[in-house]
């Protein structure tokens, strides 16, 4: 730890005054139907929370006060107030929620149903069903651009990105890519989409404009089979310069140059990472890592894993306020 | 709409194209309706009319259409993917009767212009099958043969096998053993022909993974009814006369394929030792507590379709259709031809709820596969064993590699 000095201190405390809050993480503990809530100052877990059966995919409303956590098993999504820390209420979700994903102007939950190959669209206001898109079959990711016109989903046995219109609330394009994708994520200026496939090992980007795949990130670690390196979440910094993947069994995140394509480095977090979160000033990301039951907090800057943290049994979604 | 309705429609609509989509599969426009599909993908689900044994615990589900129901559950995923394609996929079943002649079922398919096949048959009926010159172009999908013989002397250019081997389940199971360090066994194994193949397996198995078979015995009484009002008394006595005074072993291993008497042995032997073979512990492609990796999914489909759980032969049946489906969804061609070639490529994958990518081993044409290890309502491991090198890959330490096969399919 380095000597603290006069002035070291000093600024700490004015940055301290300008976050007036400091970030908290947001946990789904997938086994033990929890939420852990984390304090990412303190680095450690400073609530419990018990929810419904098998939560997965979570996500913050716009105005960051409440948690939406889909209860796979229960077939509905949780709302979980953030000042009581209390399930508020359910909402519908179609059967099986796994991952969803807010529209930009936070009206809509885009749910995808694992289970029967659709898209929910859950108007917020109304809490109540808008209409459901058939798509490929076992549905997971969800990415939407930040213009809020386009919505992509990934079906992990049909092998496609499907790009679905959000005005028509049609799908309008099917983009094949490779086995088992995972998760969609727009650059912060909505002109690619970042789509993983964790069988095939490869991220594949996805000019919006064209639908057509631009290129194909494989990954290489020494002393790891490639069969272990299966990509799942991935994130984009709110600059766009870099995106950062999960390699499920490899136990690392990958930081892309996002200009280049090229992997600049490997880092070494817990097991089976699966999903990640930047915190809201982009200095920190946190990885869930399912097997070992920890979350792992990375100083974007300096390119290091802080420290992991235990949460609860298997987690899977993270998001931080 | 019901999947079988809409195979109808599609049947009544679909044009027999085998024009191809154009090379860059990067995207489709607007969604095709199913009904209207440009390539129909027909595929052939084989089986011939003859008893199965059934299982000898009345708490086993007695499944009339094992294997058929996962080649249907595959038929409605691939049609899922179609859809966005223009592909329709259908499946024709069809039934020889018991030691009947393949000629008009091949004439059917000719006319039809079928060249897929999914092959529920005994090894003898397999190679029958694949040797007969109107099979010369086909690719035929072999679901049921655990033989190794097909694995290592007698392979077939035309066939492609889903189901693990004997050799591989054997493997899988002696690479956890060895990982328990229960490296004594006792073998016993019944009088037909597949418990004694399982046996020479097993054997084998031993060997490679430094287990020790401290004796063996053969039961040679006949099978019965599975049912009866009394019997328990003679069962077992009957069990424990049959492992008194064994040496001292670790596990009781059991090749018992015909469901004789493998199922009365646990709770019932002289030594208090765990049952493993093809009872008890249980090598196996699939099982109903497997839920890693996505398997839920697979399982859900599975049940809402079929009404019952899925077995291993359903696994097979569905990795087979799921394997021309990626086949064809990446190549845009149905041509048997066209198929082989991918699915023996290095792009081919097959997403198979086993956490790897699944791929055919060119010289045998074998699925790799991981096998799981099973007990009657829980999932115990997953072989390979963490620490079992190979060159290639982990997953060829199960089975025939490459230097023990006879067969050079790839050359």
């Amino acid at each position: 730890m380095k000597p603290i000095t006069a002035c070291a201190v000093a600024s700490v405390f004015a940055l301290n005054a300008a976050d007036a809050l400091s970030a908290t993480a947001y946990v789904s503990n997938e086994k033990s139907n929890t939420i852990s809530v984390v304090d990412l100052d303190r680095m450690e877990v400073t609530a419990t929370i018990p929810v419904g059966q098998r939560p997965r995919g979570i996500t913050l409303s716009l105005d960051k006060r409440y948690l939406y956590i889909c209860a796979s098993d229960e077939d509905h999504i949780e709302v979980l107030d953030l000042e009581s820390m209390e399930v508020i209420r359910t909402l519908p979700s179609g059967p099986d929620p796994e991952l969803f994903i807010l529209s930009p102007d936070g009206t809509r939950l885009y749910v995808a149903n694992e289970d029967d190959n659709m898209v929910s669209v859950l108007n917020l206001e109304a809490q109540a069903i808008e209409t459901e898109i058939p798509v490929g079959v076992e549905p997971e990711g969800m990415g939407v651009s930040p213009d809020g016109k386009w919505l992509v989903n990934t079906s992990e046995t049909t092998n496609m990105a499907h790009f679905i219109d959000t005005e028509t609330l049609e799908l309008s394009d099917s983009v094949l890519v490779d086995s088992r994708p995972r998760f969609a994520e727009f650059t912060p200026d909505g002109s690619q989409v970042w789509v993983s496939a964790e069988i095939g090992g490869t991220v594949s980007v996805i000019d919006t404009e064209s639908r057509q795949i631009v290129q194909k990130i494989g990954f290489e670690i020494q002393g790891v089979r490639k069969e272990a390196i299966q990509p799942v979440g991935v994130r984009i910094t709110a600059d766009g310069s870099k995106a950062y993947v999960a390699l499920g069994p490899a136990n690392r995140v990958a930081v892309i140059d996002t200009e280049t394509y090229e992997v600049e480095d490997y880092l070494l977090v817990g097991q089976r990472v699966w999903q990640l979160a930047f915190s809201p000033d982009n200095r920190l990301l946190v990885s869930t890592n399912g097997s070992s039951n920890d979350i792992s907090v990375i100083d974007v800057q300096e390119g290091k894993v802080l420290k992991s943290i235990t949460v609860g049994e298997l987690p899977w979604g993270v998001a931080i306020r | 709409m019901p999947a079988r309705t809409r195979q109808a429609v599609m049947l009544a609509a679909s044009l027999i194209s085998t024009a191809a989509i154009g090379c860059s599969l990067a995207f489709s426009r607007p969604a095709v309706a199913a009904e209207t599909a440009q390539l129909a993908v027909r595929i052939a689900y084989i089986r011939e009319d003859i008893d199965e044994p059934l299982p000898l615990s009345l708490v086993e589900v007695v499944a009339e259409d094992k294997g058929i129901a996962g080649a249907r559950l595959a038929i409605d995923d691939n049609n899922t993917t179609g859809r966005f394609l223009g592909h329709g996929y259908e499946l024709t079943e069809l039934t020889l009767p018991a030691a009947g002649d393949f000629a008009p079922l091949l004439e059917r398919m000719a006319a039809d212009g079928t060249a897929l096949i999914v092959a529920d048959l005994t090894a003898e009926r397999l190679i029958e099958l694949a040797d007969r010159p109107e099979a010369a172009d086909s690719l035929i999908f072999n679901i049921r043969a655990e033989d190794d013989e097909l694995r290592v002397t007698e392979c077939r250019a035309n066939v492609f096998h889903l189901i693990p081997s004997r050799a591989m389940k054997a493997d899988a199971l002696a690479q956890y053993l060895s990982f328990k360090r229960w490296s004594r066994w006792v073998l016993i194994y019944g009088a037909r022909d597949g418990d004694r193949a399982f046996a020479d397996a097993l054997r084998r198995s031993a060997e490679r993974f430094g287990a020790t078979i401290v004796e063996e015995r053969l039961y040679e009484f006949t099978a019965g009814s599975r049912r009866t009002d009394t019997g328990q008394q003679q069962v077992q006595r009957q069990m424990i006369e049959l492992t008194q005074r064994l040496p001292e072993h670790d596990v009781l291993m059991v090749s018992d394929e015909n469901e004789v008497f493998g199922e009365y042995l646990p709770y019932r032997t002289w030594d208090p030792r765990p049952v493993v073979g093809t009872q008890g512990l249980v090598p196996t492609a699939w099982h109903r507590s497997q839920e890693q990796w996505g398997g839920t999914q697979l399982q859900r489909r599975f049940e809402g379709a079929a009404g019952r759980w899925m077995l291993e032969r359903d696994y097979a049946g569905w990795a087979a259709i799921r394997s021309v489906g990626e086949a064809v969804t990446r190549t845009g061609s149905a041509d048997a031809a066209a198929i082989k070639d991918y699915i023996l490529s290095e792009a081919f994958q097959l997403g198979g709820f086993k956490g790897v990518g699944l791929t055919f081993r060119p010289w045998n044409q074998q699925l790799r596969q991981p096998v799981l290890l099973a007990s009657p309502l829980m999932l115990v491991s997953v072989s390979p064993q963490e620490g079992f090198l190979n060159p290639r890959t982990p997953l060829d330490t199960l089975g025939f590699d490459e230097p023990e096969s006879e067969c050079r399919l790839n050359q």
